[in-house]
């Protein structure tokens, strides 16, 4: 860091240009570049910014609190008895399956903040500082962990409540939530997607219903067995990364095989990151 | 004296609009240079691409010689931008942003905390540091705007139109604020919609239309080419209206522009002894004005004197936003 801010003292005045050298160039020494330490410390600081607009206004957190309990509660007494004979060996299978399915859920109100953002011009001003062009959509990102947390407290607590236990280590446990978290991570890069490419903050809320749907729900989130179901759904089902998502925690949190679709969840992860990422990070330097 | 800022030829286009046809100004070392024009014109675009938000199609722009598109990350470190997109952040309270924006730079966390805490006092809003932002005047914003700008030592600041949608008081609140920052010897370069405004700020005033710089000079100038005054009269009754115009052309020689729907006769003039001739011609036809007054032109008159036709408001700036064609 060159002097520049911490020489601020008492002076309320930009300093005049000094005029060494070529002219019009100030004594002051610049960087050229903005190394990867300094993008973090820039992203870890954005990320503040996000929690602490939480800590403002808590209602923000609203959805992620009542959609684990509004969903369990709903698919656990319409469905149990009719899936699995009854609600509690349902509860079972459902938990695992909707942590995969918050997941995804919980990333989906990252895209309008950031479109809110592009729209109200905070982002020019972040853009016109000499901070690290990916800071950012990296502090967004880290920011809404917050959500996820939440979102996952939430959910085992209360499915805990009505009676949902682990079968397995607790290192497993860990495993799950974390293959979540990674997966969270990686659906957030969608969401940053298509809040750049959204013309207005409310079609972001629109476009993310129409792709998060057939991923959530064609899938084995709410059923492990989908022998029952149309050829072409099936085919869906069986790439679909959401099912290999719940797949994987179910077998990580009340035990089973866990074969080959931990293998698979990570390389979709990899898959959409190496897919959005780039794209997020080029759209943004055209649209913003 | 050093140039500072300078832009050579500037073109962008947002799809069918011509946003900027070739702009070219410049500004020395601690020189206030104001763009001046209608919504539109072109006056944002030139900042955005100065301050290194939009890349130019064409021509090329420097900041303290350091070319704004291949040099951003060193014009960065020598800028500020404030204005009406460059924003602060709402949710936040006065404090958290200044400490937002002083840990963006570098500083250290409780550095930051005592740095905040001095600009907030500084520009009045000490009492205020606590609240949210939304719940500030537009005053109160723009004052914490211009506290963040300046939280970098900038050597060039950006005020793009620092005052629009202020009240009278707001505004001359801001102008205090500004020429405060001003006394300084900052280069800065402002956008305005007021002739007043940069009157009151600028050494240097470049008029903007349709993305070309129409008429450059000092504010001094400048009015002694749009006439340094504007003589308007407008008569108790309406049906005198022509009559005035009349008059008024008879005293200063040229015709007067008459609006239909006020009934307002108004005029540019240099000369102010020419308004008690104007008093005694219209006593003399017993006609009694409701208003009669010398002001300073406005920039509609300014537009229309420069260029032949009026500021209109052409308004490409949602493509500057949006910036899908960019």
């Amino acid at each position: 860091m060159t002097s520049q801010v911490t020489s601020a003292g008492t002076s309320l005045i930009p300093a005049r240009a000094d005029s060494q050298g070529r002219p019009g160039r100030p004594g002051r020494e610049l960087r050229h570049r903005i190394g990867a330490v300094q993008a973090l410390a820039n992203g870890l600081t954005l990320a503040w910014r996000n929690v602490t607009q939480l800590k403002h206004s808590p209602e923000k957190l609203m959805d992620v609190t009542l959609m684990p309990i509004v969903f369990l509660v709903l698919f656990l007494y319409v469905f149990g008895g009719v899936v699995a004979g009854s609600t509690h060996a349902y509860l079972e299978l459902l938990l695992p399956g909707l942590v995969g399915q918050m997941a995804m859920f919980a990333s989906m109100g990252l895209g309008t903040a950031l479109c809110e953002d592009i729209h109200k011009g905070v982002f020019d001003r972040f853009r016109s500082l000499p901070v690290a062009r990916s800071a950012p959509l990296l502090g967004a990102v880290l920011g809404d962990t917050v959500r996820f947390c939440v979102v996952m407290a939430v959910l085992t607590g209360f499915g805990s409540a009505l009676g949902f236990r682990f079968h397995t280590s607790p290192l497993a446990i860990i495993a799950a939530y974390a293959l979540a978290y990674v997966f969270y991570l990686a659906m957030c890069w969608v969401s940053v997607l298509v809040g750049l490419v959204a013309p207005s903050p409310e079609t972001v809320q629109g476009i993310s219903f129409i792709w998060t749907m057939p991923l959530v729900f064609g899938s084995s989130v709410l059923l492990s067995n989908t022998r029952t179901m149309p050829g072409w759904l099936q085919a869906w089902v069986k790439v679909n990364p959401v099912t290999h998502l719940a797949d994987s925690l179910r077998a990580l949190t009340i035990g089973g095989p866990v074969g080959t679709h931990v293998l698979y969840t990570l390389a979709w992860v990899a898959g959409i990151v190496i897919v959005t990422f780039p794209l997020a990070m080029r759209m943004y330097r055209r649209r913003v | 004296m050093a140039i500072v800022i300078e832009a050579e030829g500037l073109t962008k286009r947002f799809g069918g609009t011509q946003a900027l046809a070739g702009v070219d100004i410049s500004a020395e070392s601690g020189q206030v240079l104001a763009l001046l024009g209608p919504n539109g014109a072109g006056k944002t675009t030139i900042v955005r691409v100065l301050s290194t938000l939009l890349r130019p199609d064409g021509g090329r722009a420097s900041i303290c010689g350091y070319d704004v598109v291949r040099d951003a990350v060193e014009v960065r470190q020598l800028i500020a931008l404030t204005g009406q997109y460059a924003s602060v952040d709402d949710e936040l309270t006065g404090t958290e942003n200044l400490i937002m924006i002083c840990r963006l730079l570098g500083t250290s966390r409780s550095a930051a905390r005592g740095r905040a805490g001095e600009m907030l006092e500084r520009f009045g809003l000490a009492d205020a540091a606590g609240r949210a932002v939304k719940t500030y005047s537009g005053g109160m914003r723009r004052r914490l705007d211009l506290a963040a700008s300046l939280l970098g030592e900038p050597e060039v600041l950006f005020l793009d139109e620092p005052t629009t949608g202020l009240d009278p008081r707001g505004r001359g609140q801001m102008w205090h604020t500004i020429r405060e920052v001003l006394a300084g010897g900052a280069t800065v370069l402002l956008t305005t919609q007021y002739l007043e405004e940069a009157d009151e700020l600028a050494d240097k005033i470049a008029v903007i239309d349709h993305g070309n710089v129409v008429a450059s000079g000092t504010p001094t100038e400048l009015k002694a080419r749009a006439g340094s005054q504007t003589l308007q009269v407008r008569a108790v009754d309406r049906s005198y209206t022509q009559q005035v115009a009349d008059s008024v052309a008879l005293v200063i020689g040229t015709r007067p522009d008459i609006s239909a729907d006020t009934g307002l006769v108004t005029a540019p003039i240099s000369d102010p002894a020419l308004l008690p001739a104007v008093v005694r011609l219209l006593d003399d036809l017993g006609i009694v004005a409701a208003e009669l007054a010398l002001r300073l032109p406005s920039l509609d008159e300014v537009f229309l004197t420069l260029t032949g036709h009026r500021a209109e408001d052409a308004d490409p700036q949602p493509a500057t936003r949006n910036g899908r064609a960019a």
